[in-house]
């Protein structure tokens, strides 16, 4: 499904990844942690295009095409969905009205009629009971004033509505209680299938008790240094990132 | 012969051709001489520093319109807001089409100045109203020397319109360069309601120049609802001046919506008369090409245990320039008033460019006076999460611009005119998606 093959990127001249190789198949969850300024959250961007970043060397092959050129949305309408770390306020946009855009520039873009109102507020009467979000809640400006949590439920709910091949979760954790983690948790798990991937990015290993990796891989100083399975993820937890800083230096 | 010499000496011609009583000649005459001594304002003053009126004032305008114009309701019909019943005062270069138009005297009078102007039934009121409100300024003055025609209109008190009313100015391009100066009364009576709806558009390329004068009496406990929408062509130059005279306990708001034209200048002055007045300013300038906004506002609070409330959003882009100058005066007398302000702008190119100055004159010391000014760009993260989402670059910039002017459409009372507005809108920045936001 995704193949990042020696991706290095570049902000404003400064270099942050460094010779990435990741592949991603069907039904797979990935998680990628590493200490803070690794270039975690700087990947997720890049996968998803965010155009502050450039591409110097390698690419990204999505569902065997190569989109290190294509525009955000366009990576969307392919299935790309990234969960902001910092999901952005916009004022003056109700949650409904921006799902609704959403949904329906990528049914264009596929050829397809505007959904018909109906099926629209039934997927989202649907999606919002999967993560437990309150109607009043969908008509208010989107992310604005929301609590981290509200912040971060809604992402997954965007998530659920707009069922893409790839969710990256860019530190969903971050913000959350423990219920909060877990009805987020919930609504990834209900949303895996064999067809579609997840990759979540987070420094610690309480997400991945709830959804539960298939391969976790360090990324530090711009590189994947380490893979393994859950196990890793644990170790992590235990002992921290000193010893792989070591063992990377060494 | 420049056009200024051109309307001073076609002033005599003119006040020998209409229908005039003994008041309205003495106003004119004195008023074509405060013309005539100010002439034209130029940049020199400070109220003129950002607009420039050369580049208009060079056409040879024909001053008066030398032949009646038809246009059938099919062909602009899209101009009305034809989805709702209203009243309806429309002008054809300046000229009244009884056609086009539906007046009422039933109960309340919804018709014309020239019929104002002359009849005797009307005299008292023209009397007590008529460029009372007005400024002594040159071009009001100009205004007020031409004026014949535009709409008349009388609620008498306890009486809650029902309808809408329309005042569209068409002008037809028949002469090379046209100058119209409508002329519009407003006189709202104790306890009564109404909500007008104005427009000027041109129909063709020609040039076009309005210097438009409006007088709106807001009596005690009135409620006045001012709509202006200003989406003329690029050849189409419009100096909107308007004035309210509020009583107390009144509520009057005006809207403005400035989408295009060649230069726009609105002057809009409100006067509070009274203890416990509300007064309302709202704006959307949305332009592009090289097309030119200037909103000069006055909120004058006078009376004690007042509010005034200013929040005017703007969008430039291309070269477009805008200018906004916001004055707020309180007297001494105008204790515990309450006067707010807000110019937010956004500028979408980098030759696109707004002065905006706003501008206090506090004489009372227990008031609360806030104004806030702000020139940004579009929030770039923001565009990137909706972007990420599967929403185009397009469509993303439009819905930012839309959630922007937002608060502004909100206050719109007319669903109509407000789906009418959200149309004209996405027109103008190019995108078909359904908002409701």
């Amino acid at each position: 499904m995704l193949k990042i093959n020696n991706l290095h990127a570049n902000i404003e001249d400064k270099s942050i990844l460094k010779g990435i190789n990741l592949e991603v198949k069907p039904g797979e969850v990935h998680a990628i942690m590493g200490p803070n300024g690794s270039g975690k959250s700087t990947l997720a961007s890049v996968i998803a295009g965010k155009e502050e970043y450039e591409v110097t060397e390698g690419n990204i092959v999505f569902e065997g095409e190569d989109i290190e050129e294509l525009a955000a949305e366009e990576r969307a309408h392919k299935g790309v969905f990234l969960s902001f770390q910092y999901p952005v306020e916009i004022p003056g946009v109700s949650v409904t009205n921006f799902m609704k855009t959403a949904i329906n520039e990528s049914r264009k873009a596929k050829g397809l009629d505007d959904m018909p109102a109906k099926d629209m507020l039934k997927l989202i009467r649907e999606k919002s009971e999967l993560l437990e979000i309150d109607r009043k809640f969908l008509s208010r400006s989107l992310n604005e004033g929301f609590s981290g949590g509200e912040k971060k439920r809604n992402e997954i709910f965007q998530m659920a509505m707009l069922e893409p091949k790839l969710a990256i979760l860019d530190e969903t954790d971050s913000g959350l209680d423990i219920d909060a983690l877990r009805i987020v948790a919930n609504g990834v798990n209900k949303l895996k299938s064999k067809d579609n991937a997840v990759v979540v990015i987070t420094h610690y290993q309480r997400l991945l008790d709830h959804i539960v990796p298939d391969y976790v891989h360090v990324l530090y100083n711009g590189k994947i240094v380490k893979s393994g399975s859950k196990e890793l993820a644990h170790e992590l937890e235990a002992k921290g990132y000193d010893w792989i800083k070591e063992e990377v230096g060494a | 012969m420049d056009l200024k010499e051109k309307l001073v000496s076609s002033f005599l011609a003119f006040e020998n051709s209409v229908d005039i009583d003994a008041y309205a000649h003495d106003v004119r005459t004195d008023a074509i001489k405060i013309f005539e001594e100010k002439g034209f304002p130029s940049k020199k003053e400070e109220a003129w520093k950002y607009t420039s009126l050369n580049s208009i004032l060079k056409e040879d305008y024909s001053v008066f319109p030398k032949q009646e114009n038809a246009l059938e309701y099919p062909q602009v019909k899209k101009y009305f807001i034809h989805d709702i019943d209203t009243y309806k005062i429309i002008f054809i270069d300046g000229k009244y089409s009884s056609h086009l138009s539906q007046t009422t005297h039933d109960g309340i009078d919804v018709c014309l100045m020239s019929a104002a102007l002359s009849k005797p039934k009307y005299q008292l009121i023209i009397e007590n109203y008529f460029n009372k409100a007005a400024e002594k300024d040159s071009l009001t003055s100009l205004n007020t020397a031409f004026s014949s025609e535009g709409a008349y209109i009388h609620i008498p008190k306890n009486k809650i319109v029902e309808k809408p009313i329309q005042i569209i100015h068409f002008s037809t391009g028949n002469e090379s360069a046209t100058m119209l100066q409508p002329r519009n009364l407003v006189v709202v009576d104790e306890n009564s309601h109404v909500q007008i709806i104005e427009r000027h558009q041109s129909l063709t390329g020609n040039p076009v120049l309005t210097n438009s004068v409006t007088e709106i009496f807001a009596n005690k406990r009135a409620i006045v609802d001012y709509y202006k929408i200003q989406n003329d062509n690029e050849n189409a130059s419009l100096i909107d001046n308007t004035f309210i005279n509020q009583k107390r306990e009144s509520l009057a708001s005006v809207h403005t919506f400035a989408f295009g034209g060649k230069l726009t200048r609105n002057n809009l002055n409100f006067y509070q008369n009274g203890e416990r007045i509300d007064s309302t300013l709202k704006g959307i300038t949305i332009i592009g090409d090289k097309q030119h906004v200037d909103h000069n506002t006055l909120v004058h609070h006078i009376e004690p245990n007042c509010e005034s409330h200013q929040d005017y959003k703007g969008i430039f882009d291309d070269k477009s320039t805008g200018v906004f100058n916001g004055k707020v005066v309180v007297e001494k007398e105008a204790q515990k008033t309450n006067a707010f302000q807000a110019n937010n702008n956004i500028l979408i190119s980098d030759k696109a460019s707004i002065n905006t100055k706003p501008q206090l004159e506090i004489f009372a010391d227990d008031v609360k006076c806030s104004h806030g000014c702000t020139i940004g760009q579009l929030d770039e993260s923001a565009m990137f999460y909706m972007r990420s989402r599967g929403i185009p670059e397009k469509e993303a910039k439009a819905l930012l611009m839309f959630a922007f002017s937002n608060n502004v459409l909100e206050s719109v009372k007319i669903p109509e005119l407000k789906q009418r507005i959200t149309k004209i809108i996405a027109n103008k920045l190019g995108v078909n998606i359904g908002f409701d936001l």
